[in-house]
């Protein structure tokens, strides 16, 4: 009985943004013209993941107290190279797929290394990173084009049983695969030991930059899948800085609508799959309410603000100033 | 000798360069050599004013970026409140003879105004500089993109925003230029002569050491902020004066050259170290390499990979941490 | 059982399991240990004394493998022994409890217990074996009323400080080393713990126990070591020695330390330059009263942790929610920020505990350091007069003859006692009436100790109130006009004068009045 009380305040954070989410997506989908239907649930499911797999590959990094600037620019490179390889026949594809990952791992050990071994602060070293992975996408694809092996598209875009998004259940096999068995393990823990006092992580023994390497190295991962998924949506690659730059932002305030903390050492991927929801949500809101879609950024900006600062009201609880300083 | 009667011969304005600044200023020549080997013209005065007049609009944003970076902050607001400085100057422009005169004053204040935004949000609800600047971001372009309706903006600079961004008035050196050597004057200034500087260089070193010795550092933070936010909105005004009007996103090939600049001039991303000279290497070295990647006709593909590689190949020179154990 | 070994002399000598000689460590200019040794055997607890900075703790570093030693040899069970990490000390059987916990906040106590070397299942942390480990341990320390999946950052200090102790004793260590590790616990933990290491003690472990607690020591120690000055000084069975031969042996006669004259207590009819009534703040300080003249040196005592830096912090307008009065000459203030505390209207300063992170920018000129506080003095409307700075900052580096090769040099380039003339001298360039120092002299050499104890006598002499915490029951008798000895938060006794004493203030610290009151008192904590 006793036990339950610290799960749930252990996840409060993730918990909020999943009631948020459902709240949000509730009056959403009750005022949508075409009412809850299987279909517009689809849609918006497809949109959502996207921005949900980009949200966690952040995660795996911000836990670490770093930060990760590329992962726009991994999506947008794995989806050009998506568009190129995985074609075909169903072999070929599947060869194509664990090609496309290979190249989310191999991008995330090229910021692994640089940050670890290289001594350069994330910010930095990972907007150089994500320039030279843009430039490889523009590489494979300086005009939009290519093609995707469609039963398999289809099928991760379609519905199952007539009713529940693949996507939705594509997603959640990625959570149950990747996530849970990472934050189960011990460089799992090693990364939130990490994050939150690196100094305490060291002497107790943790291994501090096998932990960070290996966060680098699965955000290159989620990152690809979200890419692969792209691919499968819009059945083509496009090298588009505006999609990278814009997917690497919202990736950061969705880690924060989810409860992750920026500083490190707290929250989960789940949470920032429900702030990426939520996230995705704010835009879709003004649609069904007839507001003009010129107000929707407004909206998902002072959304995002209006969020953060009242993330920020425990600070009145301080009563040692010296605690606000690092 | 007596400590003091050292401190009296080495002190001076300008302290020893360091190391960094030394770098990407040979840097600069060494690109400027390699490009001459592809063409002549490369060391011609025409072209190194046309970079310098180039390199001036970013050097302005870059200012503002480099104060919040010596801060230990970041300002994630550059595209979006730039795009404001052009928009709102523009507007202001087609509100009548008393807009078109305050044009280039009412798209800084806007800019500053935001940049308050940020301040507050980082100096008072200490919400982590990344984020709060992220979301003003957002609010800025959800402005814009209200007051634009989504088009193309349509309003043209005032007359004064074009002489300053394309004119000549001084001995043929572009406006521009003036206008970031004025900005970059103050900036020195401000840095190294006042107590706001050396307020800003101690809360970047350790703010906490910075408040317990009685500063006020809220003030100082908040108004950092707004700096930024000004400088990044006049920078904006300049563009649009540079193109006659304003555009969508003009903002945002902005924000990753700006902070590479600060970086690579030897400033520490983690605060309290760079001098501004090193910014103004920056500035040009990122300028000129955009503009001979462009000169050899490197494609867009390229030009984003050596980009890269230069940044981390600097960095690794002399932008790594010390290690910790 | 002590005293009978004392007696017959026949009992056999317990085996020696580990034992040090020749150690020394250097940091800068600082000898932290010289030519030290220990002695330390299977089935004792050895209780090891000093003052700050007689190198227990920097003993303990080297035992621990957290530092490594500039000569010497350890020697552990016959062989000799080097560890470069804490994990290879852990990996010998080595645990250190330390005072900085090394607890990860934002984790339960259950993964902070078995951080090391947790159990697995498939590759991932088993965390029902984890858990039963957990428990097993805190019960073993007595502590089995945290819940392992508690987090860590949501425990009292003291909760914390049994998770250490437990996540210790989950290593299955072969020596145990505990440092300061009682200081945030309450009496009844104290109480159980002791039990833990009693028994443990009996199962063949070897414990070393550092602390300032005379009673605790007289309650567990078998064996005792004093260090000073970076040496053993005396190694005795426990209880063969008085507290006052310890203190002596402690603080030392032949007194390397020379005090200014100080001088006859000032009228007590001029208003007090700081008067403080009833200051209260969340549960560390309880109904605070005193005052300090102009010339008044005033010191704060006791333990560690009873209230001293809260109290210099809420004078200096850190902390939030202080209720009571402040009065500086006669006038109410209530200073919100150091920013206000600093303001000619009050006039406060404050050289704060840790210099290295809160006295200075290490990076930064000794000149940009030594002129920060007092930016106002050396500008004109926000603009700085160089050249009043460089006379300032001369003038600064002569009053206090900091000893560098320029301005220019970053002030981490300092040694220690340097840098912390460099914090004085900041502060006093700011022209402050009332100064407070937070353990001024702590890990700095003995010679610029002095100069510092002659410098505070002429900043008093010149009209200044000042107010000091420190450790150092020697600073507290010669420098100090007053003493106030707290104690939970509150001022346990005022000593004046003549009455400063090591007895008195040390009975005062440990809350002994005589042994009623001792006894009474020890209920009340609980």
């Amino acid at each position: 009985m006793n036990d339950w009380r610290y799960v749930f305040s252990q996840n409060r954070a993730t918990l909020l943004a999943f009631v948020f989410f459902v709240v949000m997506f509730a009056i959403y989908s009750t005022n949508h013209p075409a009412g809850f239907s299987a279909n517009v649930v689809q849609t918006a499911a497809n949109k959502g993941v996207l921005l949900a797999l980009v949200a966690m590959a952040q995660t795996f990094v911000v836990i670490t107290a770093g930060i990760d600037l590329s992962v726009g620019a991994m999506f947008v490179l794995t989806n050009c190279l998506a568009s190129w390889i995985v074609v075909g026949t169903a072999w070929t594809a599947a060869l194509g797929v664990a090609g496309v990952l290979l190249t989310g791992l191999a991008c995330g050990a090229v910021n692994g290394l640089i940050v670890i071994v290289g001594r350069l602060q994330p910010i930095v070293a990972t907007i150089a990173t994500g320039a030279v992975f843009f430039g490889l996408a523009l590489v494979l694809r300086p005009t939009p084009g290519g093609d995707v092996y469609s039963p398999l598209a289809d099928a991760l875009t379609g519905r199952v049983f007539g009713v529940l998004p693949a996507s939705l259940l594509a997603l959640a096999a990625v959570v149950l695969i990747v996530w849970v068995p990472y934050r189960r393990s011990i460089i799992g823990r090693a990364a939130y030991a990490v994050g939150s006092s690196e100094q305490a992580a060291f002497m107790s023994g943790v291994p501090v930059d096998l932990a960070k390497f290996c966060a680098y190295v699965l955000s290159g991962l989620a990152a690809s899948m979200a890419g692969l998924f792209l691919t499968f949506v819009t059945y083509s690659g496009e090298a588009s800085a505006a999609n990278g730059g814009t997917y690497t932002l919202y990736s950061i305030a969705a880690v924060v609508l989810g409860g992750v903390s920026l500083y490190g050492g707290s929250g989960s991927a789940i949470g920032a799959i429900f702030g990426a929801l939520m996230f995705r949500t704010i835009g879709d809101l003004l649609f069904v309410f007839n507001l003009d879609p010129l107000w929707q950024p407004l909206f998902q900006g002072l959304v995002l603000l209006a969020a953060i600062c009242v993330g920020a009201a425990r600070l009145f609880q301080v009563r040692n100033r010296l605690e606000l300083f690092e | 000798m007596s400590v003091r009667a050292q401190a009296k011969i080495s002190d001076g304005l300008l302290k020893r360069v360091d190391r960094p600044v030394v770098i990407a200023f040979a840097c600069i020549v060494a690109l400027l050599l390699v490009g001459s080997l592809y063409s002549r013209s490369f060391l011609s005065p025409e072209y190194l004013l046309q970079q310098l007049k180039v390199a001036s609009f970013l050097g302005v944003i870059a200012t503002g970026t480099m104060i919040v970076i010596l801060l230990g902050q970041i300002d994630l607001s550059v595209p979006w409140v730039v795009a404001v400085g052009g928009m709102m100057s523009t507007a202001a422009t087609g509100w009548g003879p008393a807009g078109e005169a305050l044009a280039i004053p009412f798209g800084i204040a806007c800019g500053v105004a935001l940049g308050l935004v940020n301040g507050f949000g980082v100096a008072y609800l200490r919400i982590p500089s990344m984020i709060i600047t992220l979301a003003v971001n957002a609010v800025a372009q959800g402005l814009m993109v209200v007051h634009t309706g989504g088009f193309s903006p349509q309003d043209s600079s005032s007359p004064a925003m074009r002489t300053l961004a394309t004119g000549d008035l001084v001995f043929g050196l572009p406006n521009a230029l003036i206008v970031w050597a004025v900005v970059g004057a103050g900036t020195i200034f401000l840095l190294n002569r006042t107590t706001f500087g050396r307020a800003v260089y101690g809360i970047g070193n350790r703010e906490r050491a910075a408040y317990l010795s009685g500063i006020d550092t809220q003030r100082i933070v908040l108004i950092a902020f707004a700096i930024a936010g000004g400088l990044s909105a006049f920078g904006g005004v300049l563009l649009a004066g540079y193109a006659s009007k304003a555009a969508q996103a003009m903002g945002d090939a902005y924000l990753l050259p700006a902070i590479a600049s600060v970086v690579l001039g030897g400033a520490s991303i983690l605060g309290g170290r760079g001098s501004y000279f090193g910014t103004i290497a920056g500035v040009i070295l990122i300028t000129l390499l955009q503009s001979i990647l462009s000169v050899v006709q490197m494609p867009e593909a390229g030009r984003q990979i050596i980009y890269g590689v230069v940044i981390i190949a600097m960095l690794l020179l002399y932008g790594r941490e010390s290690r910790t154990r | 059982m002590c005293g009978l070994a004392l007696v017959t002399g026949m009992e056999p000598r317990a085996p020696l399991i580990l034992h040090m000689e020749g150690v020394s460590k250097r940091y800068g200019g600082v000898r932290a240990l010289e030519n030290a040794d220990l002695a330390i055997s299977t089935g004792r607890i050895h209780a090891i004394l000093g003052e700050n900075g007689a190198g227990k703790s920097t003993l303990i570093k080297i035992l621990s493998g957290v530092v490594r030693p500039d000569t010497g040899r350890i020697v552990l069970d016959g062989a000799e022994v080097a560890f470069d990490s804490p994990a290879a000390a852990n990996r010998a059987g080595i645990v250190c409890i330390f005072q900085e916990l090394s607890l990860v906040p934002d984790l339960s106590v259950a993964d902070n217990i078995a951080i090391s070397n947790p159990p697995r299942r498939f590759g991932l942390i088993d965390r029902r074996v984890q858990r039963r480990i957990a428990e097993d341990a805190l019960a073993r320390a007595g502590a089995s009323d945290i819940h392992p999946m508690a987090l860590v950052k949501d425990l009292a200090l003291s909760r914390r400080q049994m998770v250490e102790i437990a996540k210790a004793l989950a290593r299955e260590p072969r020596i145990l080393i505990l440092d300061e590790a009682t200081s945030a616990l309450t009496a009844a933990d104290v109480t159980k713990v002791f039990v833990v290491l009693k028994r443990l003690r009996d199962e063949g472990l070897a414990l070393i126990y550092i602390s300032h607690r005379m009673h605790e020591i007289a309650e567990l120690a078998d064996e005792c070591t004093v260090f000073r000055n970076g040496s053993n000084v005396a190694s005795y069975v426990a209880g063969t020695k008085s507290d006052d031969e310890v203190v002596e042996m402690m603080i030392g006669r032949e007194l390397s330390h020379v005090f200014p004259a100080k001088p006859p207590p000032p009228e007590t009819a001029a208003t007090p330059l700081i008067e403080v009534k009833h200051l209260n703040w969340a549960d560390r300080l309880r109904d605070i009263s005193f005052h300090a003249h102009a010339g008044e040196v005033v010191g704060l005592g006791g333990l560690d942790g009873q209230g001293q830096r809260e109290l210099l912090l809420a004078l200096f307008g850190v902390l939030r929610g202080v209720t009571g009065e402040i009065r500086v000459s006669g006038a109410p203030v209530a200073p919100s920020s150091p920013n206000a505390a600093k303001s000619a209207a009050i006039g406060m300063a404050l050289i704060p505990e840790d210099r290295k992170t809160e006295g200075l920018m290490l990076p930064m000129s000794l000149r940009d350091n030594l002129s920060f506080a007092a930016l106002e003095r050396i500008s004109r409307r926000g603009v700085i007069d160089h050249a009043r700075e460089t006379e300032l900052v001369g003038d600064m580096i002569d009053l206090l003859a900091i000893r560098a090769s320029g301005t220019d040099i970053p002030a981490g380039a300092l040694s220690g006692g340097n840098q912390q003339k460099v914090v004085i001298a900041k502060w006093l360039m700011a022209e402050p009436r009332i100064i407070l120092l937070n353990d001024p002299t702590r890990g700095i050499d003995v010679a610029t100790k002095q100069e510092i104890y002659q410098l505070l006598r002429r900043l008093a002499d010149s009209g200044a109130a000042i107010i000091f915490y420190t450790t150092d029951y020697s600073e507290l008798i010669g420098c100090c006009d007053r003493a106030l000895v707290l104690y939970d938060g509150a001022i346990k006794r005022v000593l004046v004068g003549e009455d400063i004493t090591e007895r008195a203030l040390i009975s005062s610290a440990l809350n002994i009045a005589d042994d009623a009151d001792d006894a009474s008192s020890r209920a009340r904590l609980q």
